[in-house]
């Protein structure tokens, strides 16, 4: 059903290039494909919302092209490539209709449409992550390897507004490296959270006169990569490479509680806004849903890529959506007979997915013959 | 004195009591609410159990003496003999099975790491080393291994790093690293890495066998290219560890040598053995085990080249978190 992409609640984007709608309560997964064959330099490295109002996504792949994915069409409606430095995609966002992309050579570009006024500067080299403020979108945060945090304002390019300073050299005297992997901005403040490669999270405050870290956390021996902010702001989850995920408490830097299943690195990890649930992808292609209140795995998936990204609907309510599809199944069962013919038949075992084919899909209305993956609940 | 008395009969009750039981088995131990384990005295209790463990034992004789007169008599309309469960049969179901007709894993797997070998863009290049200071078990072991192993060199490790010698093993076209880790004077251990950036598989190494220990052997291997045998990698991880293991042997085997390397995975452990074989007839043949025998264990398999600090793995094996059921399996 064309319209049913709108009611998954978690995009996944995967190393092969396929999007990847995920419908929890039905327990389903598609398969959403930009061309009609499949490409590996096309892989998923960068997904953000198009809009507040979460219809569109924009998916950046490796070979440095944004597509734009319409959640109500179920397809991806146009691209553009956004070249520039070199390297994969480590952030994108939107702000007024303009595309803002950073690459790990540390290029920060804003895309106006089809205008030669693109505006860019270089953050330095061996960036991570950029990330947008929710609060104040011209302020994107950049971090990554040797690459302190710095908080650049669009309108100014030239100066970052806050650059952090690296802690005191160690017990040794020795300087401290630096490896910011991802960032977040808290709501209601300009401070900023991180997790670095060194197993460290560390809380910087902008407004307060000290530029270094206002509270450092350390958990684990392996590298952090993926990080998520808790409703309610006082606490994050952290993904570690060897598969811990982690829920630190912010006002005393405190190990709160370990979420547990992972078996591979986690990539990627997003916590809705208001209900405890923590949506986690990774290597071992597997996406997982925890609850964080009582640790618990409410929904593990397995999708047969590995996993780079993910983008979970702020939708609340999850229980009491989609309308059965009965009801407009009578108008539409003449054209479904020329669709049948036209089309080759398959084995109905969930085994197949169908990739988007754009000419199918204008004539659907109501149920559509895409067959869809069924998933299992439960650890 | 009827205390004394009482006593003594009851002391006499009790000491007739297993003398009893020899009587009469059936009454002293069906008594519902009756347990062995009730009697305190711990050298009746041991003599009671045994004697309920003999009574076991005949009823299991007796009931299998009834099913096989029942068969009988039934014939040709005798019920099927029911499979006995093992562990395999009771496997639980992993959802990462590969189907075969999967067209994402088929996609997924032609463009992976390993898809030059697959394509026969590459030919394999093996480095075999060990971890410092080799005792001569281990040393063996490694020429061993590079007899089998076509196109295959070792060399030693002069306490050198390993992510020193990859880059330099990059330059110099090798397309996998192996590195045997010694522990007391045996080896234990497997790091198998994929070269150009390709899967690093970590093992854990067991039972190794070196040519002269294994009995009833056959002649040197030869220097014709083995085939490659993969046995029940069935999951997706299994899947990646098999390709692993097809990449280091050459393409083509060549049939003219009968040499054949088995990797066989049953219950997640991996062994390995190398045969000769013959044909004597269509439907017989005969083996010769040569070449050393080892059993692997994954423990983990990283996305990049060996960096255990700071890569990014693929898969890692939690004992607390996966070991929970015997019937389950991941490779």
């Amino acid at each position: 059903m064309a319209s049913s992409a709108r009611w998954n609640h978690v995009w996944v984007g995967s190393e092969t290039g396929i999007l990847k709608g995920v419908n929890l309560r039905r327990r389903q997964a598609t398969n959403y494909v930009a061309a009609s064959a499949l490409r590996r330099d096309e892989g998923v490295s960068a997904m953000c919302w198009g809009d507040p109002s979460e219809s569109e996504i924009l998916v950046g792949c490796l070979d440095r092209s944004v597509k734009l994915f319409s959640t109500e069409k179920g397809k991806f409606t146009e691209s553009r490539q956004c070249l520039g430095g070199e390297g994969s995609f480590c952030g994108l966002a939107v702000h007024d209709s303009s595309i803002i992309t950073c690459v790990e050579s540390g290029l920060l570009k804003v895309w106006r449409d089809a205008s030669s006024e693109n505006m860019e500067t270089q953050v330095g080299a061996g960036v991570c992550r950029m990330r947008q403020n929710p609060a104040q979108p011209q302020c994107v945060g950049t971090g990554g390897k040797e690459n302190a945090l710095k908080v650049w304002d669009l309108h100014r390019p030239e100066e970052p507004i806050f650059r952090a300073k690296n802690v005191r050299n160690d017990w040794l005297n020795l300087r401290v490296p630096v490896w910011e992997r991802d960032l977040q901005f808290l709501p209601g403040s300009e401070k900023i959270v991180t997790c670095t490669g060194h197993h460290q999270v560390r809380l910087y405050d902008p407004s307060s006169p000290q530029r270094r870290p206002v509270l450092e956390a350390t958990y684990g021996e392996y590298p952090l990569t993926a990080l998520s902010l808790t409703p309610g702001a006082d606490s994050v989850v952290v993904g570690s490479s060897h598969g811990d995920m982690a829920v630190i408490d912010l006002r005393q830097g405190r190990l709160v509680k370990c979420l547990k299943g992972f078996a591979g690195s986690v990539r990627s990890v997003h916590c809705h806004p208001t209900l405890p649930l923590v949506a986690s992808c990774g290597l071992d292609r597997f996406l997982r849903v925890h609850n964080i209140e009582d640790k618990r795995l409410v929904h593990k998936v397995y999708l047969k890529s590995r996993l780079n990204c993910l983008l979970l609907t702020s939708r609340e309510k999850w229980e009491d959506e989609e309308p059965e599809p009965a009801a407009p199944q009578a108008d539409v069962k003449e054209e479904k007979d020329e669709l049948w013919d036209g089309m080759e038949t398959v084995a109905t075992r969930t085994v197949l997915k169908r990739t988007g084919d754009p000419n199918v899909r204008e004539t659907q209305l109501g149920k559509h013959p895409k067959k869809q993956k069924r998933t299992s609940a439960g650890p | 004195m009827s205390g004394p008395g009482s006593m003594a009969s009851g002391a006499a009750g009790s000491a007739e009591g297993p003398g009893d039981a020899a009587r009469a088995p059936e009454q002293a131990l069906f008594p519902p609410g009756f347990s062995v384990s009730e009697i305190k005295n711990k050298q009746r209790r041991h003599f009671m159990f045994l004697r309920w463990k003999q009574q076991q034992r005949k009823e299991k004789l007796a009931n299998k003496k009834k099913r096989r007169k029942e068969r009988e008599a039934l014939g040709d309309k005798a019920p099927p003999k029911p499979v006995p469960k093992t562990i395999e049969n009771q496997r639980v179901y992993d959802e990462t099975t590969v189907d075969p007709n999967d067209e994402e894993v088929a996609f997924d797997e032609s463009t992976d790491e390993f898809a030059p070998y697959f394509n026969r863009q590459t030919v394999p290049k093996i480095l075999i080393t060990t971890s410092d200071r080799p005792r001569g078990r281990t040393v063996r072991f490694c020429e061993q291994l590079s007899t089998i192993i076509p196109n295959s060199h070792v060399y030693y490790r002069r306490g050198l790093a390993l992510k020193r010698i990859i880059p330099q093993c990059i330059s110099r076209d090798f397309t996998d690293l192996i590195v045997i880790n010694e522990d007391r004077k045996i080896p234990n251990g497997l790091v198998l890495s994929h070269l150009p950036d390709g899967p690093t598989a970590h093992f854990r190494m067991s039972s190794v066998r070196l040519r002269k220990e294994i009995k009833r052997k056959g002649k040197e291997p030869t220097e014709h290219q083995p085939e490659v045998i993969l046995n029940n990698f069935t999951t997706r991880l299994g899947h990646s560890i098999g390709r692993m293991f097809a990449s280091l042997f050459p393409h083509d085997p060549q049939f003219i040598g009968r040499q054949v390397a088995t990797f066989h995975n049953q219950r997640d452990y991996i062994f390995f053995r190398f045969h000769r074989y013959i044909f004597k007839s269509e439907k017989k043949v005969g083996i010769q085990e040569l070449g050393p025998r080892f059993t692997l264990k994954l423990r983990s398999l990283q996305k990049g080249t060996f960096d255990s600090k700071f890569g990014e793995y693929e898969w890692i094996h939690k004992h607390r978190e996966m070991d929970t059921s015997r019937r389950k399996f991941h490779l």
